[in-house]
């Protein structure tokens, strides 16, 4: 099975974020980056049907040097190969673009199945994933909790979440499955995990290696602009009740019927 | 034109839902000022079923693609039904509810059509020619206000509760059945069944969330809140802490990586109030923090927050609603 994750670098979810005004964006010096938590979940799926089933994991990442770091953490947790598509030109590229981008790369690399974060906890689009099922005219399973794929690997049963519960569906292969939290439990790098990540190799793709032509992608290219970012609107001082707690609870109700009408 | 805007509905047991009909008056919110007006398409089986008729929608036209193969969602029957419909009518905007059918739709949907798609957007603002669309990001820590270019149209998924549903007997919508060409073979995800773990209305839906962190102390507690949950006609969710603690399923876990709701009531038991969980519930219109540590962050954004004990709390709560 050749089995393709995709990942993504984000601030760290712990952080205060602050607006850089002039660039519409968050201020980037000294953040924290890691993997987004949803693309570690696919990066485990990924090691585990290669635990069961044989073939190989390579993961995919979009965007500067720093990434890196998120791609040999993923190779330290057992991925065979590391893909990094870098360029400047990339640069600013909005989702459909990037996953233009990735459908190169992953058409380059050949693949069964693609798994990826069923979103990034930074701006949230939920788009390249999907995107990139579409361009490559593959079926798209979204926001799953489980996968199981046939015997014979061309199939696979997947449980997806939907508003009501939980929906099975079985897809041909290839294709591709966005995963939601709760699928498994990331395993930490080992030690000798980590030895053997130094020596992996990165392969670094550029525009050039995948065929893009600078106009097809980056700030240019985006069918989205950004004109502002704010905080949100700061909540109004609430108002804390102390003392006996029947009698605050009387009036808590009393205040959520009466005055806050939402009861 | 009358369908520069086109609103796809989304329905449960024979009913269609409340983030359509918000869809719909946000769409007529800015229909005017684009000189355009609302069509509603929905897609099923047997839609005559349906019992909130969505020609009383105060849509102005009503597309019913009706056929066997739409009886369940499948991201493929609706591009399938959806894509000519498109390409013929060229509306300039698609609304769908930010639901987990809308998220699964709208993105293979544009990149179908290959154009700008905007998801979860929270708000919607007509400036001189331009529409400015503000939705939650990081969590919703942040907002991000952006305007879409290119191509039309633009696929947008509206946070539930974000917009007011507007009236919904207004007028007498005409109703067009456009012809539906599907056969299996189009149709490359079969669905095995559904499981629903979820009775009545989900997270993102519900008017009134009562929620347990780690000062639960422990799964059994979650019973508790169950019990006012069902007083008060609301849904239970949790803290990751509580997520973590394997105390409640992860589909029940408010936060950046959880669920993002803003419902008309949230209370909040034993959170203390992490930046995590704080980011998927800040928006909701009404906060009550129960918390035995009068330090808790919670506080600071708590509407009304009670210091104490919610082993007392929460069962006199019971016992003063029941009265």
């Amino acid at each position: 099975m050749k089995i393709i994750a995709l990942i993504k670098q984000v601030p760290d979810t712990s952080i205060v974020l602050k607006i850089n005004a002039e660039t519409k964006d968050i201020q980037y010096q000294d953040i924290p980056w890691v993997i987004n938590p949803y693309d570690e979940y696919a990066v485990e799926e990924g090691l585990q049907i290669k635990e069961k089933l044989g073939g190989s994991v390579t993961v995919i990442s979009m965007g500067p040097d720093r990434v890196k770091d998120i791609i040999r953490n993923s190779l330290a947790m057992g991925a065979d190969q590391g893909v990094h598509a870098r360029d400047t030109v990339f640069d600013n590229s909005d989702a459909y673009s990037t996953a233009s981008i990735l459908s190169r790369a992953v058409g380059l690399l050949g693949f069964d199945i693609i798994i990826c974060g069923k979103q990034g906890v930074d701006e949230g689009w939920g788009e390249v994933g999907p995107a990139l099922a579409e361009i490559l005219d593959i079926p798209a399973v979204s926001s799953i909790l489980k996968l199981e794929i046939s015997a014979d690997k061309k199939s696979a049963t997947a449980t997806r979440e939907v508003d009501e519960g939980l929906e099975t569906v079985v897809v041909p292969l290839p294709a591709l499955f966005t995963v939601q939290q709760g699928i498994n439990k990331p395993r930490y790098a080992s030690l000798p995990g980590i030895m053997k990540a130094k020596k992996k190799e990165i392969k670094v793709f550029n525009a050039a290696a995948l065929s893009v032509s600078p106009d097809e992608v980056g700030k240019s290219a985006s069918r989205i602009h950004m004109q502002k970012l704010s905080y949100p609107p700061a909540r109004k001082k609430g108002r804390i009740l102390e003392g006996d707690a029947k009698a605050v609870t009387k009036e808590l109700l009393n205040l959520l019927r009466s005055e806050a009408k939402v009861i | 034109m009358d369908s520069g805007i086109c609103v796809i509905a989304e329905h449960k047991s024979n009913s269609i839902t409340d983030g359509t009909f918000e869809a719909i008056s946000a769409g007529r919110s800015i229909a005017k000022q684009l000189n355009t007006g609302v069509a509603l398409l929905v897609l099923g089986n047997g839609l005559s079923a349906l019992s909130n008729t969505p020609s009383h929608s105060s849509a102005d036209t009503v597309y019913l693609f009706d056929n066997p193969l739409l009886a369940q969602y499948t991201s493929d029957a609706y591009i399938r039904c959806l894509e000519p419909f498109i390409k013929q009518q060229k509306p300039s905007i698609l609304f769908i509810p930010s639901t987990c059918l809308g998220r699964d739709l709208a993105p293979k949907l544009a990149a179908r059509l290959k154009t700008a798609y905007m998801s979860d957007v929270s708000g919607i603002e007509i400036s001189g020619r331009e529409i400015l669309l503000s939705r939650p990001v990081y969590g919703g820590r942040l907002v991000s206000t952006v305007t879409c270019i290119g191509e039309k149209p633009w696929v947008i998924t509206l946070r539930p509760r974000a917009f007011e549903k507007g009236d919904t007997d207004s007028k007498n919508a005409k109703t067009e059945n456009p012809a539906v060409n599907l056969s299996p073979e189009h149709i490359r995800t079969v669905i095995k069944g559904i499981e629903q773990t979820q009775k009545g209305l989900g997270l993102t839906e519900a008017d009134i969330i009562i929620s347990g962190g780690r000062g639960m102390k422990g799964p059994e507690n979650f019973k508790m809140l169950e019990n006012l949950a069902k007083i008060l006609g609301g849904v239970v969710g949790a803290s990751g802490a509580a997520v973590d603690a394997g105390w409640m399923p992860h589909s029940a876990q408010v936060g950046q990586t959880g669920k993002v709701v803003s419902p008309k009531l949230y209370i909040a038991c034993g959170i203390s109030g992490a930046p995590q969980h704080l980011a998927g519930m800040s928006t909701s219109k009404c906060i009550v923090a129960i918390n035995k540590d009068p330090d808790a962050p919670i506080f600071q954004w708590a509407d009304y927050g009670i210091v104490g004990d919610l082993f007392e709390v929460v069962p006199t709560l019971m016992e003063e609603l029941k009265r």
